[in-house]
């Protein structure tokens, strides 16, 4: 979908959707890291609720909208469920996560939303996640280039 | 007479209550099934470390990301925001802090940043979009990073780590 193709109400739309979101870890203490460590250590169950509440909510409406709409209200791409193909990069970057998030309580979009209630300190978290995409960025690139060399001397 | 018991069970596992927490998913799902209705995007919150750091390097990495880069800096803001108003409205006005260290911020911020990336997503892509599509991929994403989650954070926890 280029730029130009892009339905004037396609950025407001973005923008109502993420408050919405926001307020939502906002109100469930999500942004809260010490609440996050509370239900990792057993004291605090609150977290299923956030996370499976919201997952029935979008899964109803993945599951109705194209049903129901056949096509996005704004654009002319298809509905798509979030299907990414399953590999070992799941398990494994799944376990990285899973000890960044148990030693610290932070996940991006809470950590987003953390900022919004007024919690500067979560900027070393954000700056540890810039640093962290980066570092996996760069030795990707150096990894496929060296596959690339590889193949084609093959 | 009613037996107590159940209730006494509840509350010890949810001494803030269930609602705080329903009420705030049924918004994050809410906010994610809005973006999908108008757009059919499923929006991760990690995929926007890439697309801004496409503005800084050159890496096909993150120019991948270029034409999707300008929305998701508006999603963010929308979430930066989003939680700024309940903090405005129905919170303490700005005024929280976390005590978790700045250390434990940083290291877990890092991991976090390399894991979502090599995993295909976090709490949001796979937890709320990914789970709410149905994607085996995810739902095993996601018992993934809960189960690591949780034995890294009692093991901090018994190494006397806090906050």
């Amino acid at each position: 979908m280029s730029d130009t193709e892009r339905h004037p109400l396609f950025m407001p739309l973005i923008l109502v959707g993420g408050l919405i979101f926001g307020f939502g870890l906002g109100f469930s203490h999500m942004a809260r890291p010490e609440v996050v460590l509370d239900f990792l250590q057993f004291e605090d169950f609150g977290l299923v609720f956030v996370m499976f509440g919201g997952a029935i909510v979008t899964g109803i409406v993945y599951f109705l909208a194209p049903r129901l709409l056949g096509e996005p209200l704004l654009t002319k791409r298809r509905f798509e469920r979030r299907l990414k193909p399953f590999d070992k990069n799941v398990i494994i970057g799944g376990s990285i996560f899973g000890v960044g998030w148990g030693l610290s309580g932070i996940c991006p979009g809470a950590a987003y939303a953390s900022l919004g209630v007024g919690n500067v300190t979560i900027l070393w978290a954000l700056a540890g996640m810039f640093v962290g995409a980066y570092a996996q960025g760069l030795v990707r690139s150096r990894i496929d280039a060296g596959d690339a060399a590889t193949t084609s001397a093959d | 007479m009613v037996d107590p018991l159940p209730i006494q069970l509840l509350a010890e596992y949810f001494p803030n209550g269930i609602s705080r927490y329903a009420i705030g998913g049924l918004f994050v799902g809410l906010g994610a099934s809005i973006i999908y209705l108008g757009t059919g995007i499923s929006a991760g919150a990690s995929t926007f470390l890439e697309s801004t750091l496409s503005y800084v390097s050159g890496l096909s990495r993150f120019q991948q990301y270029v034409s999707s880069r300008d929305w998701r800096w508006v999603f963010t803001i929308g979430i930066i925001a989003g939680a700024a108003i309940y903090s405005l409205t129905l919170g303490d006005a700005l005024q929280y802090t976390t005590q978790v260290q700045p250390w434990r911020l940083f290291v877990g911020g890092v991991l976090v940043g390399v894991g979502t990336r090599v995993g295909k997503g976090c709490t949001s892509g796979h937890g709320i979009c990914g789970m709410g599509s149905a994607s085996r991929t995810s739902i095993v994403g996601v018992a993934t990073f809960l189960l690591v989650a949780i034995g890294v954070a009692q093991v901090v926890a018994a190494l006397g780590v806090s906050p």
